[in-house]
């Protein structure tokens, strides 16, 4: 088993990250001044926040440092790694908010999703600086929201673990799309009518997002169940599940 | 369905998923759903296409690091900086023992 898990993993990596990087965040230069600025406005109040939280949460636990610069990492290469949808011919990625929203609490997620956000623009042309804001709040705090509110609603219900997971993954990434839908439609519309342009520019979407969605719920579902089977005492630690769930 | 299946089931999505969409650009598009010409990204076919539609063009990067091998240089750097910062901050991280162990670290937001 472990030979077809190299195998996979290495199949991956080669056919993933042989072609160019492709990305949904807004570009440099595609929203006006003015809605740029709003997203900004919005972006910078939770983002604070999930500073704050970082430094209360460090003082209890300074281990907690060394696991929210590892789940930045892999927000950052989940959400600039293109996966190609043969359904629609075109390449997208997961967005890593959802897991990392259940994993560590939504605000610190915003504020690592702004980290890897912030190097992606500045490094990579991977969405834009003056898009920061909007990138912000369509991926770090819709995403992790989402991802968070999903899973804990539906453990709530006493829904399955890996259940509860999956659709957290599942509707972290569909609300990206649909904010970004959102800004998109709110910044470029002019005088066009809004609900047409934004139904438009979210139905041009659904070829793409909606098997990657079902990938990136598959995926958090993945992580989390590992994480249970292999250190329950973590998801003990980080409070998503209490110590009599664990194995 | 026991675990094993699970893995398996999405091991194969995942392989079909990939080789089909490499197959479709690598071997002429004969073995994906849709023969387009190019694997572009929702960037291209959705966003910058419905804001050029309205007047929006996407500018140039501030920083264009797709220049020879600029980006090479620029993970380099990246990665020197991270190493250097684990490494500076090691000792503190390993050794400094917490408050309260056993208590969970997020209840709230």
């Amino acid at each position: 088993m472990k030979t077809i898990y190299c195998f996979f993993l290495v199949s991956v990596f080669w056919f993933l990250f042989s072609g160019d990087a492709y990305a949904m965040h807004i570009s440099e230069g595609i929203l006006p001044f003015n809605w740029a600025a709003l997203w900004f406005i919005v972006a910078v109040p939770f983002v604070a926040y999930g500073l704050y939280r970082l430094k209360k949460v460090s003082a209890i636990d300074i281990s907690f440092k060394p696991l929210v610069g590892l789940m930045s990492a892999v927000v950052f290469i989940i959400s600039c790694m293109p996966i190609p949808v043969p359904t629609a011919g075109t390449c997208s990625h997961p967005c890593g908010t959802g897991i990392s929203g259940i994993l560590l609490g939504p605000a610190i997620s915003v504020l690592i999703a702004a980290v890897a956000l912030l190097i992606q623009a500045l490094f990579l042309a991977h969405g834009g600086l003056s898009t920061w804001g909007a990138d912000v709040v369509s991926m770090g705090v819709v995403g992790s929201f989402a991802g968070f509110f999903t899973f804990k609603v539906l453990r709530l219900l006493k829904i399955n673990m890996a259940v509860a997971a999956f659709f957290a993954g599942l509707f972290a990434d569909w609300a990206t799309y649909a904010t970004t839908s959102l800004e998109l439609t709110t910044g470029i519309r002019g005088d066009s009518a809004f609900m047409p342009l934004f139904i438009k520019i979210l139905v041009a979407f659904i070829p793409t997002q909606l098997p990657l969605g079902i990938v990136e719920g598959a995926m958090t579902s993945g992580m989390i169940m590992l994480l249970y089977k292999k250190r329950p005492d973590l998801l003990v630690k980080m409070g998503v599940i209490k110590s009599g769930e664990a194995l | 369905m026991k675990i094993q299946n699970y893995k398996l089931f999405f091991l194969a999505i995942f392989l079909f998923l990939i080789f089909s969409a490499r197959g479709g650009s690598a071997f002429g598009g004969n073995f994906s759903f849709v023969n387009a010409a190019e694997w572009s990204g929702v960037d291209e076919t959705v966003v910058e296409k419905y804001a050029e539609e309205h007047g929006r063009v996407a500018r140039k990067p501030f920083i264009n690091t797709d220049q020879g091998d600029l980006l090479l240089f620029v993970f380099l750097l990246a990665g020197a900086i991270g190493g250097f910062a684990a490494g500076y901050c090691w000792r503190k991280l390993i050794e400094q023992k917490p408050k309260n162990n056993n208590a969970p670290i997020h209840r709230t937001f």
